[in-house]
């Protein structure tokens, strides 16, 4: 039996090899060897370029910068979230995630409709500010769930004892409460970095010509300047960087976690000072400025109309208009993300199933297939696109053979967090229940039948939603190998969101709600079957 | 479980395959500034039982761009919108199918192409324009040549786009240093630099954003076109005599747009046709007001606002396709070195 779930692993395990480990090499080749000038040469004009060298400066000080505003937003509220308890917590709580779901690009579009209501010259509209921003209201997500998820459980008999010994209570926190926080910080604090040095439907859409970072280079070195062996080269340079950055994550996640914890409600209470209160109400306020502001902005302004309200935006998504930038209506493109993006879900979900029922078995091969389809989420999306568009550029996946490709891509995304969501929930089973079923007398498929199934399938259409959402707001990696014959709307949204017209914004902005929308209720409805804890991310 | 879930990947998959078209549609791969009258394009389907599907790429070097890296299956028949610029590019990628368009004839000899992969369709000149009744206010003469726009003089008043994002910006330094030659131009740049240029990342935002005439901004001189001032009168609130705009005709740079019939087509033939009708006098006769450029054939007319208010340089200036391929690069390089940096 073993055996044959261990077999299970294979098809991930080639999955990954044809769509990463290959297309990966191709990227290094291309990158490092296959030059006209001999090998090594697109990497070292790389770094002889004045502008590339700027991309890369700029690409590591602005995620430092976007994790350092993260840090400044996020920490309050995760001190206030884990700490107290006051009415709306929960509504509060789920808000702050609500960014961490959304499509980049949707994102992107937020802030353009936000900056473009705000009086001119108050926030420059295009540019490093309006990518921080966009940054940390992605990212405060990561914060509060990574410290305020350790923050809550963490004893406050030290801080206690502390101010029992005359410390003030910002002394009482420095002295007792950081230091145990410090690992979780430090987490929090890399995987932001990370993120934010591999964003790039953000940085596309709200940078400007001025601030392109790796990844738009990359990007502009394949669509505008068909140079593939320097976008390649930048790919090797983005991709040193992240194995860099992970390997210091990994070196604190193992640091982390000696901490002795407590049940979280114990931990929490109701704010007693006027000090308190206050911060309460001003960690609310800035989240709500930060998260609540652009969202209203992409709402209120899709529904914009020349000077009054209306749907006119909304209605003419079903028709491709004379000025248009689409082959197809936006609605075709919503319908197009929608059979994709389920495509991806079905392929990321069979596989996703088979590694963790792999994995689970505890076979060497298992766990290697559960470890090696996390690859994917380490590699920056546009380098997953680029390898993927240098490897399938001919043969059975390339022109019209390319439908396949976008889902396939997506599925590679999607495929860890299906494993990450069904792995646990399969280790977790508890085999006395298998034991007792089977000594009433099933037989182990029967036991498989009664037991692990009815567990699984929750689990199963938990990560499938997952994946749906994850795959249908995809950009980075889709944007390189859809066509535009069968754009995706998170492809149209940016399309237009570079076009100059009120029409095109309006359009965008329509598209962009209905896409959020879209995430939204998927997310929701998952969140309802929802069991156990999800895996981290 | 697992069974009924291999069955709904491969139908879904299916679904996402089945983007089939109908038979006998031809499909016109192109850049976002395509357009063409309701009733030519019509009038061609019809004759030709074919139904043309318009795809819009990007600007002009993202479309040759999507086309080249896809050439065995580029998901089209036909690219339009191939200039000058990347004419070199768009050969050497080796895209199209040699083709000798049925009325190459009509064509004027100096747009004829060194290649018979391509066909040339329209043209245009980026000029440097000027709002004349900004320079009347002030009693300052409007400046003729590159040189005019470096004097002091005339500091502050230039926008120009950034060659890296805008194509007409990227023609505009093609015509400087076709002009002046690389060394001058470059110094020419950093003078202009001097002189407190202002560089924007594309045609809008400089023509309707900086621009004074049409954007309301504090900049009389911006690089457009040479169908600019007809625009201008075809587009004005109240109708106009004489064009509110004028163009510096000796700090034109022309451009040729040729389109070809794709290696990768899946109909050949409705290529072929559809090529031919982009040279065919309805078509041309449609160009200027759709897209404000300028038809390659000679016998066919200019609408009437064109013939009274678009004017063009007498001995043209552009760049060898060949010396531009060799460049492009080094030269924007050059440019964002000088002048942005």
């Amino acid at each position: 039996m073993s055996r044959g779930r261990t077999a299970l692993a294979v098809g991930p395990l080639a999955f990954l090899l044809l769509l990463f480990v290959v297309p990966l090499g191709r990227v290094l080749t291309v990158g490092l060897l296959d030059a006209e000038g001999g090998p090594l040469t697109p990497l070292l004009d790389v770094v002889a370029d004045p502008r590339l060298r700027e991309a890369a400066w700029f690409t590591l000080w602005q995620a430092v910068a976007s994790t350092g505003l993260t840090l400044a937003v996020g920490l309050p509220v995760a001190a206030v979230l884990s700490r107290l308890e006051f009415r709306g917590r929960r509504v509060v709580e789920a808000a702050v995630m609500v960014p961490f779901v959304l499509p980049t690009v949707v994102v992107g579009a937020a802030f353009v409709a936000l900056l473009g209501a705000l009086p001119s010259g108050l926030v420059p509209q295009r540019g490093v500010l309006p990518i921080l921003l966009a940054h940390a209201f992605f990212n405060v997500a990561v914060v509060v769930r990574t410290v305020g998820g350790l923050w809550q459980h963490l004893d406050p008999a030290p801080a206690l004892a502390a101010r029992g010994l005359g410390a003030g209570p910002l002394r009482a926190f420095l002295v007792a409460t950081l230091p145990r926080l410090r690992p979780a910080v430090a987490a929090a604090a890399v995987v932001v970095l990370l993120f934010t040095m591999t964003s790039f439907g953000v940085v596309l859409v709200l940078g400007g010509s001025g601030a392109a970072t790796l990844e738009v280079e990359i990007h502009r070195a394949t669509v505008r300047f068909l140079d593939l062996g320097t976008a390649a080269a930048l790919s090797v340079v983005q991709l040193v960087a992240v194995v860099a950055t992970l390997g210091v994550y990994a070196r604190l996640r193992r640091r982390a976690g000696s901490e002795r914890l407590r049940r979280a409600t114990a931990a929490r209470r109701r704010p007693r000072s006027a000090g308190e209160r206050t911060a309460v109400a001003a960690a609310l306020a800035v989240l709500g400025l930060l998260h609540g502001a652009p969202l209203a902005a992409l709402v209120l302004r899709s529904l914009r109309v020349g000077d009054g309200w209306g749907l006119a935006h909304y209605r003419t998504l079903d028709a491709p208009t004379r000025a248009a930038v689409l082959s197809v209506a936006p609605l075709e493109a919503l319908w197009n993300s929608i059979t994709i993006a389920a495509a991806a879900t079905a392929v990321a979900v069979l596989l996703g199933l088979a590694a963790a029922v792999a994995a689970a078995s505890g076979s060497r091969l298992g766990r290697f297939a559960d470890g090696a389809l996390m690859l994917p989420l380490g590699t920056s999306a546009v380098t997953l696109g680029l390898g993927l568009l240098l490897t399938f550029r001919t043969g059975p996946l390339a022109g019209r053979g390319a439908v396949l490709l976008v889902p396939l891509a997506q599925a590679l995304i999607a495929t860890p967090f299906v494993v990450q969501t069904v792995l646990p929930v399969l280790r977790d089973i508890d085999d006395r229940l298998r034991e007792a079923v089977a000594t009433l007398g099933a037989a182990p498929r029967r036991v498989r039948r009664e037991v692990d199934l009815p567990i699984v399938s929750r689990a199963t259409l938990v990560a499938a939603g997952f994946a749906f959402a994850i795959s249908v707001g995809e950009f980075g990696a889709t944007v390189f190998v859809a066509r535009a014959t069968s754009p995706t709307v998170p492809v149209a949204i940016e399309r237009a969101l570079g076009l100059p017209g009120a029409v095109n914004l309006g359009r965008a902005l329509a598209l962009s709600v209905l896409l959020a929308l879209l995430t939204g209720v998927v997310v929701l409805l998952v969140d309802r079957v929802r069991v156990g804890a999800l895996g981290r991310f | 479980m697992r069974r009924s879930l291999a069955t709904i990947a491969t139908g879904a998959l299916l679904v996402a395959g089945c983007g089939a078209e109908a038979p006998r549609t031809v499909t016109l791969l192109t850049h976002d500034s395509f357009d063409v009258s309701e009733e030519v394009l019509a009038a061609f389907e019809a004759e030709q039982g074919l139904e043309v599907r318009v795809v819009p790429l990007g600007d002009a070097g993202a479309a040759l761009n999507a086309v080249a890296l896809t050439a065995d299956d580029p998901g089209g028949d036909v690219l339009f919108g191939v200039d000058s610029t990347f004419l070199t590019r768009a050969l050497a990628a080796d895209v199209f199918l040699p083709h000798l368009a049925a009325d190459l004839d009509a064509v004027d000899p100096s747009f004829l192409p060194p290649d018979d992969r391509v066909t040339p369709v329209d043209f245009g000149d980026v000029c440097v324009n000027a709002d004349l009744a900004w320079f009347a206010d002030r009693g300052l003469a409007v400046p003729r040549t590159l040189e005019d726009l470096a004097d002091p003089a005339y500091r502050g008043l230039l926008v120009v786009q950034n060659p890296a994002t805008s194509s007409p910006g990227l023609a505009f330094l093609l015509g400087t240093i076709e002009r002046l030659g690389e060394e001058d131009a470059f110094r020419y740049w950093a003078e202009l630099r001097a002189n407190d240029v202002l560089v924007t990342d594309g045609w809008t935002d400089a023509y309707y954003g900086a621009f004074t005439h049409a954007g309301g901004g504090d900049r009389p001189l911006v690089v457009s076109y040479a169908s600019s001032p007809p625009a201008e009168v075809l587009f004005a609130e109240e109708p106009l005599d004489v064009a509110p705009t004028g163009v510096l005709l000796d700090t034109c740079h022309r451009q040729v747009e040729y389109a070809g019939v794709l290696r990768g087509a899946t109909d050949v033939g409705a290529a072929r046709a559809l090529v031919d009708a982009l040279l065919s006098p309805a078509f041309q006769a449609d160009l200027p007001l759709t897209m404000f450029v300028f038809p390659v054939r000679g016998d066919v007319a200019l609408p009437e606002v064109f013939a009274t208010h678009a004017v063009l340089p007498d001995a043209p200036v552009a760049m060898d396709p060949a010396r531009i391929d060799a460049g492009r690069e080094t030269w924007i390089a050059r440019f964002d070195a000088v002048v942005l940096r």
